[in-house]
């Protein structure tokens, strides 16, 4: 594919992940607006930051007058997550120069990830697929930017009722459930999600932490056991036969 | 002006952070350990996310007709299950939401 197939295809496959994104952006900006945080520092929050869990969380955690610090803590803590992203698609980025990984690092959010990585899993030989990485990370930018405007404008005129800010989990379980391809991802998955439920009282929202690193490990153990049990079967086969 | 500071210091971090992977291991290989560890990360992470927002209401396990989100949440996950299509994933979570939340309000 050439640079602008690439580029306007990573558009395309972003759109249906937008239908889950324009809402949150809204939500977000209408409710920052709601702590009381001025218009322009809610839209900047957008583009500084760019990560939607972090930013509400950010809010929620403004509003409650929480210090500073403890706020960046948490932040930092929710978003340690990219590190793994970042270092997943790490491989794939090597051959690009300073400006592309400054570029792509900057758009690098759960849904952009998503795509990136199962775009890049392809088999073939595009040298291209960057600018397939760019081209989804732009709509989405463009996208937050924009609802968090929308969201700002309109505020109080979207009612709660509407429950938009459920497109969120929803957008994410589009993207999880088809990844769970094997036994150990959806055990890894259902650990990590009950493990979240227990840990939700631990403070600087360090649940998810613990969730993720406790569902890593049962997802690790369960495929070292599947390694084995294939290498098991390996051998009794060569056993059986003459 | 401490909110600006605070601000600057999120999306500095967060930048540094999406950043830091990216140009460290592109000079360096990554060991296959870490490899399997990476495999897990966005599922396990992005689970560990939504549950949550399913289950809880005010960090309480909610199950009652209070909390329709979980039952949406598990209509939307069969949708992506069976036609791991986003849009009709959402489309559906959300219809079955807005439904249960209208039904649930005049049972």
């Amino acid at each position: 594919m050439t640079k602008r197939t690439e580029f306007f295809t990573g558009l395309k496959d972003v759109l249906p992940i937008l239908l889950g994104v324009a809402p949150t952006g809204m939500i977000y900006g209408a409710s920052a607006i709601g702590a009381s945080i001025t218009p322009v520092m809610t839209q900047a929050m957008s583009s500084i930051v760019f990560a939607g869990a972090a930013q509400f969380v950010t809010v929620q955690l403004i509003a409650a007058a929480i210090p500073a610090g403890i706020i960046i803590l948490t932040a930092g803590v929710l978003n340690l997550r990219h590190a793994l992203y970042s270092a997943s698609l790490a491989p794939y980025l090597k051959r690009l120069n300073l400006f592309w990984q400054l570029v792509l690092a900057y758009v690098l959010t759960d849904e952009a990830y998503a795509l990136a990585i199962i775009h890049y899993r392809q088999d073939g030989e595009s040298r291209h697929r960057h600018w397939y990485f760019l081209g989804a990370g732009v709509g989405l930018w463009a996208t937050w930017q924009m609802c968090t405007a929308l969201g700002i404008l309109l505020g109080t005129h979207i009612p709660a009722s509407w429950s938009l800010d459920f497109t969120l989990p929803l957008t994410f379980i589009a993207l999880v459930i088809p990844a769970l391809k094997q036994r150990a991802d959806a055990l890894a998955a259902v650990v990590a999600g009950v493990v979240a439920l227990l840990a939700v009282r631990l403070p600087l929202n360090s649940g998810l932490l613990v969730a993720t690193c406790i569902g890593i490990v049962t997802g690790m153990v369960m495929e070292a056991r599947r390694r084995k049990r294939f290498i098991a079967h390996d051998i009794q086969k060569e056993e059986t036969q003459p | 002006m401490m909110l600006w500071f605070t601000l600057l210091a999120i999306g500095a971090i967060t930048y540094a952070i999406r950043l830091s992977c990216i140009t460290f291991f592109s000079r360096v290989d990554i060991p296959s350990t870490v490899l399997s560890i990476l495999r897990f990360v966005p599922v396990v992470v992005l689970t560990a996310i939504i549950v949550p927002q399913l289950f809880l209401v005010n960090n309480v396990v909610t199950l009652s007709p209070e909390n329709p989100r979980w039952i949406a949440g598990i209509i939307a996950t069969i949708v992506a299950w069976r036609t791991h299509n986003v849009l009709l994933t959402i489309a559906v979570g959300m219809v079955a939401l807005w439904i249960l939340q209208i039904v649930l309000r005049y049972l």
